[in-house]
């Protein structure tokens, strides 16, 4: 098995998925020449060309329209998008055309395409470049949204997307790019709305999905120091939510908290505490508990950007309040 | 105000049923919804819930008697509340309608009164009036376990209703967990924030321990620390659950069955490749198969419309009248597991219908089984039962005849076994084992067997149903 970034293995993925079938095409801004903004389309264009691999203007909502057009006439184009930060300008096609067009033309039309690019903060990118955004994607029926965290599953859910007939949203991250994991050899693909238990543990659930992950199995080996098992369940796909996996876990722990660097309200990770809380009430032993991004604009100053994103000490202390074993 | 309770349709065609079981004692208050009664029908064992929150006053028809729908059953009202002025109107109206012989229901329940009330478990509500804790959070863990009789015997039965003590919070886990072993949740003393009574405390209570400081580790959290050190095995510890609702059907019946059919086995293997290659060729085009239990239920119907005296059914008025039913349509039930039981959803007439739209009712039935429950009609009246413990790696087993049908078919997991064919070569093959209960005073041996033999041929070479 083959140890690879998590770059590298969205490459791959792009590689593979360009080669099976001449209808899947690369667009967006610097995907071509300069090999993508942080490498992920690298070599592509000089084995694909320029037909299948197009640079784009800066001009998000054109080239986004221009996606979900070519979508609705045949192709499969994958949208590149530098961040998702830039894709608030093209919410409108991606809302009101792509997540639609099945709906609205009584199946007529299919919109197989993929949108994806790195969401949530990095570092020293201030207010406007370090949003976690998933949950406006996540908000619209008619999209699908995944958030891999590891580099199999970028490889896998990014090739599940590209042959998915609809719409799907991928959240990558600028700080998991480096990302170093193991990826088998042969060709698998993993199932859009499928979650992953990440560590299996009996004494409380921690649910989370993307680059938090990392937090929260640092934070499982210290709740293990203390004493307590946490089972770390990874959600993967935020639309369809696993809602299997996550009501399984929790009512074996009878506890939980989800974890997400997203700012709380009307969040992806909110409408899962109110599932659980729905749905798993009477295996509940506490209330559901929330870590989030903290509910302001992301800070320049560094030590400041820090402290409002979710860490080990937030995620621990959660956990030991739903274990009743404050103090 | 004090209200009468009247007995009510439970089924479309009840006209009476016999109470089996009070879940509330007399004095007790209940939520909207709890189960206040368990009644018997003339189909099944039914929960009578509360229409809305109350407490139950008085109980005029004692656990046992019968009562048609429309009599009264008992007096309901606000905790602490007297029944006096309803019971004097109601044995004046007995009197007047039924001057010599006393009304049956109301009249004969007013004189077991009293005696009813001792001779109920003076459940630890009974005193208590309303209590957010009294056990009512779901109708499955309140509905399974009434309170321990004997816990609340500090409290005299008649004493007048006190203050509620229970309003300390508690957990939705602790509420399902107090119910489910049977602890009077008021009675623990809370451990989490601000005294909520959580799942420790509870587990604490049960086990007769005082509940444990809040910050003291977990147990086998340190020990664990010491490699090699065991900690010595608690002392045996026994739970308690009494039986009632479901599981007490479950169990009549079946005891019912198995000691009233005289139950024979047959059992045969049949090659089950063509089998599972039909269900490929079945698949939908995002690879959707339909179950091996719908193909098994489809092929039973086919081999039970060429033996009609295995879709049969014994019946005995009790007077000595017996009775061989043939029934002309093979509804088939399927055994299906639950939490709680188990539970035989019927697919009506599989003869006329097709693989899939059998696949899709069998499945809907299940779900709606595993979730909010299944009507009567749903579960009743099996001609032919499937139960199919293969997915748990078994690999034949015997199981007892679900009435009013006649024969059960127990089937085994497919498993590749080396087999010896008829050209002497030896081929690896998925086999799959059948057994046959019957009953005996319907079905004999050789008509048993054919209709196996049958079913097998079909099995292996599904064309044949066609034919």
């Amino acid at each position: 098995m083959a140890v690879m970034t998590y770059r590298e293995a969205l490459n791959r993925a792009l590689d593979e998925e360009l080669a099976r079938d001449e209808r899947v095409l690369l667009m967006g801004e610097e995907v071509g020449e300069y090999d993508g903004a942080y490498k992920v389309s690298k070599g592509l264009l000089a084995k694909y060309g320029p037909n299948r691999i197009l640079d784009t203007p800066i001009t998000e909502l054109g080239f986004t329209g221009l996606g979900v057009g070519a979508a609705m006439a045949g192709l499969r184009p994958v949208v590149e998008w530098m961040t998702h930060n830039f894709a608030l300008l093209a919410v409108d096609q991606v809302v009101n055309e792509a997540a639609k067009m099945r709906y609205m033309s009584g199946g007529q039309f299919s919109v197989p395409i993929v949108f994806r690019g790195p969401n949530g903060p990095a570092e020293y990118l201030a207010s406007q470049h370090s949003q976690a955004l998933e949950s406006y994607w996540a908000h619209v029926p008619g999209l699908k949204v995944v958030a891999p965290a590891t580099p199999a599953d970028a490889y896998g859910l990014l090739k599940s997307a590209i042959r998915d007939d609809d719409p799907v949203v991928m959240m990558e991250a600028e700080m998991m790019y480096g990302l170093k994991g193991e990826v088998p050899d042969e060709e698998f693909l993993v199932p859009i709305g499928r979650a992953e238990v990440r560590r299996p543990g009996s004494d409380l659930t921690l649910i989370t999905y993307s680059k938090p992950l990392w937090t929260v199995l640092e934070a499982a080996e210290e709740l293990a120091r203390q004493g307590f098992q946490a089972e770390v369940l990874d959600l993967r796909t935020l639309r369809p939510l696993d809602e299997e996996a996550i009501y399984a876990s929790v009512r074996k722990t009878n506890r939980c908290v989800v974890v997400t660097e997203s700012w709380p309200q009307a969040s992806v990770a909110s409408h899962v505490a109110w599932l659980v809380s729905r749905n798993c009430f009477d295996r509940l032993d506490a209330p559901v508990e929330l870590v989030s991004g903290e509910d302001v604009p992301m800070p320049y100053n560094h030590a400041l950007e820090l402290a409002a994103q979710p860490n080990v000490p937030k995620v621990v202390a959660a956990a030991r309040r739903v274990l009743y074993a404050e103090g | 105000m004090a209200e009468k309770l009247y007995m009510i349709a439970l089924s479309p065609t009840m006209t009476e049923g016999t109470l089996t079981r009070w879940k509330v004692a007399e004095g007790q208050a209940f939520k909207a919804g709890s189960v206040l009664c368990e009644v018997e029908t003339d189909k099944a064992s039914m929960d009578y819930e509360a229409p809305k929150d109350g407490a139950l006053l008085k109980i005029l028809l004692a656990e046992g008697g019968r009562a048609a729908v429309g009599d009264v059953i008992g007096i309901i009202g606000k905790a602490g509340e007297s029944p006096e002025s309803l019971l004097a109107q109601l044995s004046a109206a007995a009197g007047e309608t039924s001057p010599v012989t006393a009304g049956p229901a109301t009249a004969a329940a007013l004189q077991a009164g009293p005696a009813t009330a001792a001779a109920l478990p003076a459940g630890p509500g009974s005193a208590g009036g309303a209590s957010p804790a009294s056990g009512t959070s779901t109708s499955g863990g309140a509905g399974r376990t009434p309170a321990a009789p004997g816990s609340g015997s500090s409290l005299p039965p008649s004493a007048p209703a006190a203050e509620p003590s229970g309003s300390a919070p508690s957990s939705p886990l602790a509420r399902v967990l107090a119910a489910e072993l049977g602890v009077d949740i008021r009675s623990i003393r809370g451990t989490g924030p601000g005294g909520r009574v959580v799942k420790r405390d509870v587990e604490a209570a049960a086990a007769g321990r005082a509940s444990p400081a809040p910050a003291s580790p977990r147990p086998g959290a340190a020990a664990s620390a010491i490699p090699g050190l065991r900690v010595p095995a608690a002392d045996q510890t026994v739970r308690r659950e009494p039986v009632a609702g479901k599981r007490a059907v479950i169990a009549r019946r079946l005891s019912e069955s198995f000691f009233s059919a005289p139950h024979y086995y047959l059992k045969r293997t049949v090659d089950a490749e063509r089998l599972l290659a039909l269900r490929e060729d079945l698949a939908d085009t995002e690879g959707r198969k339909p179950s091996i239990n719908a193909l098994l239920a489809k092929l039973s119907a086919a081999a039970l419309a060429r033996h009609p005296a295995v879709n049969a059914g014994w019946t005995d008025d009790g007077n000595g009248n017996a009775a061989i039913e043939y029934r002309s349509r093979a509804d088939v039930g399927l055994a299906v597991a639950l939490p709680d039981g188990l539970i035989t959803p019927v697919v009506r007439d599989c003869g006329s219908k097709g693989i899939l739209d059998i696949d899709r009712e069998m499945s809907d039935l299940i779900a709606k089984a595993k979730g909010p429950g299944l009507a009567p009609q749903e579960y009743t009246g099996a001609t032919f039962t499937i139960t199919n413990l293969g997915g748990f790696g078994v690999e034949e087993f015997t199981a007892i005849i679900n009435p009013p049908g006649s024969a059960i078919l127990a089937v085994g997991a497919a498993r590749a076994e080396p087999v010896a064919m008829p050209d002497g070569t030896v081929a690896v093959r998925r086999r799959m084992s059948l057994t046959l209960g019957c009953d005996h005073r319907v079905i004999d041996g050789a008509v048993g067997a054919a209709f196996l033999q049958d079913l097998a041929r079909m099995l292996e070479e599904p064309g044949r149903a066609l034919g």
